[in-house]
């Protein structure tokens, strides 16, 4: 049997600035049999997307297919003409892209823009495409699959958009689907829901599929064959069992290496009882105005309280709206609180930065997570790493370039880049100097906001490598807001997990490895992909389904108890829960005891 | 998703020198950049070089075509068209300057000050400006000119006026968004004073635009000016802005009198020549590169 796609020699290059070819993917070939799933695997700049959209004949603004084949069935795909092309897409050939949101138009109906590729090359009329779109939508395991057609793009959740773009592009029954990093934007627990959909339908369609991503782990659920490209060129090739387990080439043991992340130091916190560095009790806070019972309109935080000792890092985990990055605001003065206490080495922290002193200020410092935003881009290194020496500290001309050129030194960038602007500047040099900066005011702890999350792996884990090293170096503290389990293990000493605003974990680093867990903890640690093929299988049986709907009727008093795979009806949703001390040392908030946490873990014992 | 053109992670920021040639302003700018100078130069020394005096007649002839001794002709008292044209430059160019400058820097600061204040002053100053939208600009010329008479102070300012609210809109939008990005919250959270705060992190940010819509006011007002004139109510005679040139030769249209064309041409070219400029800045300002 011939394969169904076949690449060879593919070249791409594009227009540098100074008009010459640059290549951005050389000499790339692979061949692809009917049903099969190949991953293309690599960092920022790898030219995974840009090989992807080749396969569509397509390339980017700027940018040339210079040379090679690529064979479809029959098709030279490379030799069609612009109306050979506009058959061969969306018909053929389909894509998802990694952003659903932007993907959709949002004044159509979801029925509307899924059906419109089968209007559009007339393969089926509007009543049987429909019938057939709702039945994507069961198969992708969409609530509702009936109605969701008649809704509104923002009416649905992320995790679904990606599913119904999944629908959107096999409702022609092409022969190849691209996936182009379809589960990257989304929360860790919504993630591993749209893997299983898509490998449901995959498997059960016999879909043939080319899918791009940087995550080695989710690539192991799904793909048969993987490809790890990078700056372009091909470095291995092979099924995914055996490159998984045994990886020939050095770049891939790196990539493996990056995936499962290694504890970094222990804890620098001394044992004796000191004055922590940051106290927070019974802070409250939240967006919109105040209201009479103290309350904010939109509460984002209740009852949050925790302490960091001195060189210490805490980690802060939950998915999106969880209420982390308001933690950080609120610390940070950024949003007043409603209610509660912040003290820094037991002195409290007035709520606004008007009312902070500038020491203060420098004591405490932010760092955020898209350094792409997060740094001037009208300034240089050297006036963005400067001012906040001049600003804290005084110093000027010599002294200045000299203090700015050790900061570089700490976070290891050549001094070459002080004249740079950032747009000059990497992902992760950018993130670099956004951490240089915050050192700069020589802080006493850091509030790190997914500094990591817009990174490749291989840069993330240097980033992580580094901050570990300052903060043995230095003596700083961190917290680390991540919502990476993974992450946050590798560089906290305490782990505190927020669900809608409320802590509902709370222990040292050890006990987020150790049973029992609070239930949404559980959730967490078990969506986390692992890189052996049929986790995904394991971790999704006898899960709590069709949760991302639950939001309707009262509010229960446990916010986790509509997706809850342990919760007792006529508790958990009336009484608030209690906090309880577990043996492993840390605290929950849950109902069940400890006992009953261990013998029934919950996630399976649903089925 | 991947960036397309950086190719190496950790990539090396370009050479000096490959910036410096990036930083070169394109062919067409320079065009307009010529222009522009020469007529901001003739702004300055247009009386000084024309070759008759303003307001004399010199040629017994009305409507003169182009000749050796009149350049441009001459208009319908038989004046030197070239020499009204160079004087009147300082009118229109100098009374649009000025009034452009008061317009955009009026709605920069304003605008700013609404980004950064935000609430209830933001509410007043952009609901005030609102009622001045509504107002039809012409209308609104004319009465004041009938009110106030139409000495050049007078025209800066109803020009200023009439043209501040968009751009007081213009940099009000371009700060609040830029009031919202992370630099500006970490300059917040460093305890930086507000007037740090809009001089170092947001104008610089703001200028592309800013010259942008600089520009198109200009014009704008150049246009207003010229139309005003050409209705009567601009610069009085016995002084001339171009557009009362075109107003007073207008009797030389049918024949085609270059008395009637040249002032409208010199509209055109400063108009083309101020938009060629500030469209090609862009480059002259180093990439702020966005890879995707």
């Amino acid at each position: 049997m011939t394969a169904l796609l076949e690449v060879s020699g593919l070249t791409i290059v594009a227009q540098g600035d100074d008009g010459q070819d640059v290549p951005i993917v050389q000499d790339v070939g692979f061949s692809l049999g009917r049903g099969e799933v190949l991953a293309l695997i690599g960092e920022s700049g790898s030219g995974k997307t840009t090989i992807a959209l080749s396969l569509m004949g397509y390339a980017r603004a700027g940018c040339r297919i210079a040379g090679g084949r690529i064979r479809l069935g029959e098709t030279e795909v490379l030799s069609l003409t612009a109306a050979g092309l506009r058959d061969l897409r969306g018909r053929r050939v389909s894509y998802v892209a990694q952003s659903a949101a932007a993907g959709f138009n949002p004044s159509r109906t979801i029925m509307d823009q899924v059906v419109e590729g089968a209007a559009i090359h007339g393969t089926a009329s509007r009543a049987r495409a429909e019938a057939a779109a709702i039945e994507l939508f069961r198969a992708l395991a969409l609530p509702e699959p009936e109605a969701v057609g008649a809704r509104y793009p923002h009416q649905v959740s992320g995790g679904q958009l990606q599913r119904l773009m999944a629908a959107m592009a096999m409702i022609t029954e092409p022969d190849l689907i691209i996936l182009d990093e379809p589960t990257t934007a989304l929360d860790v627990t919504t993630q591993i829901e749209v893997l299983r959909a898509f490998k449901k339908v995959v498997r059960s369609r016999g879909a043939t599929a080319v899918y791009v991503s940087h995550d080695l782990a989710v690539v192991a659920q799904i793909a048969d064959h993987i490809l790890v490209l990078r700056n372009g060129r091909m470095q291995e090739t092979g099924t995914t069992r055996h490159l998984l387990a045994a990886p020939a080439h050095p770049y891939t043991k790196s990539l493996l290496a990056a995936a499962a992340p290694v504890a970094r130091s222990g804890t620098m916190a001394s044992p004796l009882p000191e004055i922590p560095v940051l106290a927070v009790r019974g802070l409250v806070a939240g967006y919109g105005a105040i209201g009479a019972d103290g309350m904010p309109a939109i509460p984002a935080l209740h009852d949050v309280a925790f302490t960091i000792r001195k060189g210490s890092a805490l980690g802060v985990i939950g998915e999106s709206g969880c209420g982390k990055s308001t933690l950080a605001r609120v610390i940070a003065g950024l949003l007043p609180l409603a209610s509660g206490s912040v003290e820094l080495n037991g002195v409290p922290l007035p709520p606004s930065i008007a009312q902070r002193t500038p020491d203060q200020l420098r004591r405490l410092q932010i760092v955020f997570q898209m350094a792409d935003t997060a740094l001037n881009p009208a300034h240089d290194i050297r006036r963005i790493l400067g001012r906040p020496l001049t600003l804290f500290h005084g110093a000027k001309r010599g002294e200045l370039d000299r203090r700015v050129r050790r900061l570089l030194d700490l976070v290891q960038l050549p001094a070459r880049v002080l004249d740079s602007v950032p747009g000059e500047l990497s992902g992760g040099q950018k993130q670099r100097v956004n951490l240089a900066r915050a050192l700069a005011a020589e802080p006493e702890l850091i509030l790190c906001d997914e500094v990591t999350s817009a990174l490749d792996t291989v840069v993330g884990a240097a980033i992580l490598d580094l901050m570990d090293e300052l903060r043995r170096d230095l003596g700083v503290s961190y917290m680390f807001i991540s919502h990476d389990l993974h992450t946050v293990r590798a560089v906290c000493d305490e782990v505190m997990v927020l669900y809608a605003g409320r802590m509902v974990e709370f222990g040292d680093r050890a006990s987020a490895v150790t049973a029992p867990w609070h239930p949404y903890s559980e959730l967490l640690i078990s969506s986390i992909p692992e890189l052996r093929p049929g986790w995904l299988e394991e971790a999704t049986a006898g899960r709590v389904q069709g949760v991302e709907s639950a939001a309707t009727g009262p509010r229960p008093a446990c916010a986790f108890f509509p997706r809850c795979g342990m919760r007792i009806e006529g508790v958990c949703d009336r009484e608030a829960a209690p906090q309880r001390h577990l043996g492993k040392g840390a605290t929950i908030a849950c109902h069940r005891t400890e006992e009953e946490l261990l013998t029934r873990p919950p996630i399976r014992a649903m089925t | 998703m991947s960036d397309l053109l950086t190719s190496e992670p950790e990539a090396a920021p370009p050479s000096p020198a490959i910036r410096r040639a990036k930083r070169r302003l394109p062919l067409l700018g320079r065009v307009g950049a010529v222009i522009v100078a020469f007529w901001l130069l003739m702004a300055v020394f247009g009386q000084a070089v024309a070759p008759y005096e303003v307001g004399k007649v010199v040629d017994m002839d009305v409507f003169t075509p182009i000749t050796a001794a009149f350049p441009l002709g001459t208009d319908y008292l038989g004046r030197d068209m070239l020499s009204r044209i160079l004087v009147g430059t300082r009118y229109t160019v100098g009374v649009a300057l000025l009034a452009t400058l008061l317009a955009s820097g009026g709605g920069l600061l304003l605008g700013t000050c609404a980004a950064v204040w935000g609430g209830w002053i933001d509410a007043v100053i952009s609901r005030l400006l609102d009622t001045l939208v509504s107002i039809p600009s012409k209308m609104f010329a004319l009465v004041i000119v009938a009110a106030f008479g139409s000495a050049v102070p007078v025209l800066v300012a109803m020009a200023a006026f009439i043209y501040l609210p968009g751009a007081y809109r213009i940099a009000r939008v371009l700060a609040v968004d830029l009031n919202a990005m992370d630099f500006v919250l970490v300059a917040r959270a460093r305890g930086e004073k507000t007037r740090y705060i809009v001089r170092e992190e947001l104008l610089p940010n703001m200028t592309g635009p800013v010259l942008a819509d600089f520009g198109l006011r200009f014009v704008f007002i150049v246009l207003l000016l010229s139309g005003l004139s050409f209705l009567g109510f601009g610069i009085q005679p016995p002084q001339a802005d171009w557009g009362s040139l075109v107003r007073e030769n207008i009797g030389g249209l049918p024949e085609g009198a270059p008395a009637v064309l040249m002032p409208a041409l010199a509209i055109a070219t400063l108009t083309i020549g101020v938009n060629l400029l500030i469209d090609n800045l862009g480059g002259l300002r180093r990439r702020t590169g966005r890879t995707e």
